[in-house]
């Protein structure tokens, strides 16, 4: 293979064009009645070969092997070349036309000779600009006249048009030494040649000509526009000949530019686009290579496989979290390759006879035919080993699955296949977090290794079970979501308890063969059945996030008594065995889930697995019997709180006032490093906090006895406790009241002069008139209120609506950057050319995806076992 | 006077090697010297070594990861 050194890229000049073309065109049709295609035409044989069987008439080989040929035009009359136009205004605009100086008197001109030869890269433009404004030439003294360019192509001296004829005169006179000052190295472009007297005309394979099913051909847009050109030229051509008077060749003149125009680029500015017969904006040169669906962008970073499928996914928690199923249509369509070899011949052609499996056979030479009701005997009697057949997909196959944007390793994780009925793909809600998916109508990819190197490397790399742990932060990404999480956490509550009825199901969905013993008199507890889904030699402890929460909104003050917490709320598994706790967020969620990462690493991928597919499955039927929902009734306070609410509020009114007070005054206590009216705005926002602070906390006091206590309601509060969504700032939200309104981590104060709304007094800086919103969502907010709250809102919504676009294509950024870096077999990370850039992978040599939480070792928790 | 960028916490400690241990960390290395990661000869934390091309440059950086690290840059 040979290795391109460099790409330079430059101006075809007219002679190179000559030398290229197989022949010239001079014939504006394209076929002949018969449908052969004209000699000297725009289909002419010697420009290439389309149809199979033929012989290339300029170069000899068949269709396949033959490159195509140009041809060319030659215009009776030079035109420009319209994407170059401004560089021939800047040229002239600073040249003499007499003599073809540069409008610089000669020791200046000197003094940019010896800049550009220091590689000062700026002197074009600097000449430019100062040759400009010359009124008549520095070297032959004739008047200067203002070049105009009247876009694309038309210029004017004065008010004179001038002519490409009279352009290219004017340019070829210019002395190579002030070219070279313009930025032109003659060996690689002179500017004469952005006038064009000659044109190339691509080659057939560019633009191919479709036969329709009517049989009637169809040509490709570029030779539609080649067409125009031709039939103009001919016909300005032929006016010249018959001697037509100056203002007719002029207007034909004009046309021949506007169709070379148009055939560079249909998108010109000012020029309108040359339409097909239909209407339709003809696809020319830059339309082709331009944009979105332009060569680049389309076919080239752009290329699309086969063995691929997509659909929208949605969720199926009785399947593996390995599995994905896959509609039967998908499964039909994709194939994979097999080969057919003693042990398994018997077998395969008993599936070609009886089924449609199998699609395709293929010889060893390479040769594929496909399985149809005609050669279906043909091929049975010809396979033997060696052959290969290329059949459906299966249940158990590999294949890759994908959600765009792919930015991490988990975006495209390794299924086995699971065919299902229906049109979507089906995933286990469990490996939504990888993937970042939902199911409002998220598509997504499969895709089908072919090999069995792929098929192997897919299922030890890819496989979701091996991808528990995230790579990125070493703790679990595979994890239960809302719901999941709190169904455990009801399985689990101190409360939970079902018939021995009830208690079999379970135990049949897990697949358990040896029944425990009842520990709840005839009854079965939620522990003991969750306790059936962890290993034998299973031994944590750990605080759950219930606990956190209780110590956070002030229900537990006391020091942590351990197994023995009175809201059972500290998580003891022994010997597999969960003993006391219930499971929630901090056992099984995103990032911190020390249940979910013990079994991850502790055991073989398999339990993690097995694990999912219990908790799945008893979950799911749990949250049906038992129910999660969010009444109305729910968020109704008792008088207790409603009267609290009332007096903290009215305390704040009144601590608020003090403040303002003392604020006016001057005698505020001022914060060190703050003026004094920011002080007075921290001790405002301070003042609410804490006010809001107290409520809240009386509120979850009194909803977690009614979850944590027998019979407990299942509702917002267990999403809360439990961690799967929802904090007690939202139940404040709706049951208590909303506090202050804040915009840019302060009180709001852009709106009208020196006051929120038009509704205050002017100059009142209180808690009221500065946003604080005693009322709720249940309630009902105040007008006044409502427009507080709004100005919260609007910049939640906005913070939302940036954040997510920048940190999304800056992530994008990064990964893209990166993602050609390598850990060498000397472990230094290395780039794609093999240059070093860190000696030891994140300097410390730790593979996160094995670490735990970034950490190569857990010493606290080592020194705990070993003790 | 001019601000030395070498006082700033942010930089780390530069020195340069001589020549044996330069061969010597090529060998430990093993690695070809065009793939280490390059240094400009007019950066400010090595000027006053006056290095020339080819010489390496030793940092002493601190590092979240791992505490402390040393990185080795090529005078280009």
């Amino acid at each position: 293979m040979k290795k391109i050194h460099s790409i330079d890229f430059r101006v075809l000049d007219p002679k190179t064009i000559r030398k290229m073309s197989a022949i010239e065109i001079k014939t504006p049709d394209t076929y002949d009645k018969d449908g052969y295609p004209m000699d000297g035409g725009l289909m002419d044989p010697h420009l290439g070969v389309i149809n199979p069987g033929l012989r290339c008439k300029t170069c000899g080989q068949k269709m396949k092997d033959c490159p195509g040929h140009f041809g060319s035009i030659e215009f009776v009359r030079p035109v420009l070349h319209p994407e170059f136009s401004k560089k021939l205004e800047l040229i002239m605009q600073s040249t003499c036309q007499e003599c073809g100086r540069l409008n610089l008197p000669d020791d200046k001109l000197k003094m940019y000779e010896s800049k550009l030869e220091k590689g000062d890269l700026e002197v074009p433009t600097k000449i430019v600009r100062k040759a400009k404004t010359a009124k008549e030439c520095e070297h032959c003294k004739a008047p200067k006249e203002k070049i105009l360019l009247d876009k694309p192509t038309n210029f004017f001296l004065g008010k004179e048009r001038i002519y490409p004829t009279e352009i290219r005169e004017w340019i070829e006179k210019i002395p190579e030494m002030d070219l070279k000052l313009l930025g032109y190295d003659l060996e690689i472009t002179k500017p004469e040649w952005f006038i064009t007297s000659v044109l190339p005309v691509p080659p057939i394979t560019v633009r191919p000509s479709i036969t329709l099913e009517s049989g009637v051909k169809s040509e490709d847009d570029l030779t539609h526009k080649l067409v125009d050109i031709i039939r103009v030229n001919l016909r300005l051509n032929d006016n010249i000949d018959a001697g037509a008077p100056q203002l007719i060749i002029e207007d034909l003149w004009d046309l021949l530019q506007y169709h070379v125009t148009t055939y560079y680029n249909n998108n010109t500015a000012g020029v309108p686009p040359a339409k097909h017969r239909s209407g339709r904006a003809l696809r020319t040169l830059v339309q082709r290579l331009k944009g979105k669906k332009g060569r680049f962008r389309h076919n080239l970073t752009g290329k699309r496989v086969n063995f691929a499928a997509r659909s929208t996914v949605s969720p199926d928690s009785f399947i593996s979290i390995n599995e994905i199923g896959i509609p039967q249509d998908i499964a039909n369509d994709l194939t994979l390759p097999e080969p057919i070899t003693e042990a398994t011949i018997d077998a395969i052609k008993k599936k070609i006879k009886e089924t449609d499996e199998i699609q395709y056979v293929a010889r060893p030479n390479g040769q594929r035919r496909k399985i149809t009701d005609e050669t279906r005997d043909l091929i049975l009697e010809e396979i033997e080993p060696g052959f290969k057949i290329e059949r459906s997909l299966q249940n158990g196959d590999i294949v890759l699955f994908n959600r765009q944007p792919s930015l991490h390793r988990l975006s495209m994780m390794a299924h086995k296949v699971r065919i299902m009925d229906g049109k979507t793909l089906r995933i286990n809600p469990v490996v939504c977090k990888p993937y970042n998916a939902d199911f409002d109508g998220d598509e997504m990819n499969i895709h089908v290794p072919q090999t069995e190197e792929g098929k192997s490397e897919a299922q030890e790399l890819m496989y979701v079970q091996n991808n528990v742990i995230s790579p990125r932060y070493g703790a679990p990404v595979v994890v239960l979501e809302e719901d999941g999480v709190s169904g455990v956490y009801i399985l689990t509550l101190d409360s939970t308890e079902f018939s021995k009825d009830e208690a079999m199901k379970y135990f049949y969905e897990m697949g358990i063969k040896e029944l425990p013993k009842p520990d709840k008199g005839k009854n079965y507890s939620g522990k003991l059945i969750f306790s059936q889904m962890l290993p034998d030699d299973l031994n944590l402890e750990y605080t759950s996030n219930t606990c956190k929460v209780l110590k956070k909104t002030g229900v537990c003050t006391s020091a942590c008594k351990g197994d023995k917490c009175p809201y059972g709320a500290y998580v003891k598994i022994k010997d597999g065995v969960l003993e006391t706790g219930v499971i929630d967020s901090s056992s099984l969620g995103e990032a911190k889930g020390i249940l979910i990462d013990t079994l991850a690493r502790q055991y073989s991928s398999d339990v993690i697995e097995k694990f999912y597919n219990m908790v799945n499955r008893v979950v799911s039927d749990l949250l049906t019997k038992k129910g999660m929902t969010a009444g109305l009734d729910e968020y109704e306070m008792s008088d207790k709180i409603k009267k609290a609410s009332e007096s903290s509020i009215e305390n704040a009114l009144k601590e608020g006032t003090k403040l303002v007070k003392k604020y006016e005054n001057k005698t505020l206590d001022i914060i060190p490093g703050k003026t004094l009216q920011e002080s007075f705005e921290i001790g405002m926002m301070r003042l609410s906090a804490e006010t809001k602070e107290e409520i809240e906390k009386m509120i979850m006091s009194e909803k977690v006895q009614k979850v944590l206590g027998k019979n407990p309601e299942l509702n917002t509060t267990v999403m809360i406790l439990s961690g799967s969504r929802g904090s007690s700032t939202n139940l404040m939200n709706i049951a208590g009241f909303w506090g202050q309104a804040s915009v840019r981590e302060g009180r709001p104060k852009r709106g009208f002069k020196n006051r929120l709304i038009t509704l205050n007094e002017k100059d009142d800086v209180g808690l009221i008139t500065g946003g604080f919103i005693n009322q709720n969502f249940m309630d009902g907010m105040k007008g006044k209120e409502y427009f507080y709250h709004s100005m919260g809102g609007r910049q939640g919504e906005v913070d939302t609506g940036v954040s997510t676009k920048v940190s999304g294509y800056l992530y994008r950024r990064l990964a893209n950057s990166l993602k050609d870096l390598f850990v060498e077999t000397d472990r230094t990370v290395r780039t794609a050319s093999k240059n070093l850039v860190q000696y030891s992978y994140g300097e410390d040599g730790i593979f996160p995806m094995k670490s735990i939480k970034g950490k190569s070792m857990n010493v606290k928790k080592s020194i705990e076992k070993d003790l | 006077m001019a601000f030395d960028v070498k006082e700033h916490f942010l930089v780390p400690r530069h020195s340069l090697l001589d020549s044996d241990s330069v061969e010597q960390i090529i060998s430990e290395l093993g690695i070809d010297k065009s793939k280490l990661p390059k240094i400009p000869k007019g950066d400010p934390a090595i000027k006053e070594f006056k290095p020339k091309k080819g010489d390496i440059v030793k940092i002493n950086r601190y590092s979240p990861t791992a505490g402390k690290t040393t990185y080795y840059r090529i005078v280009d």
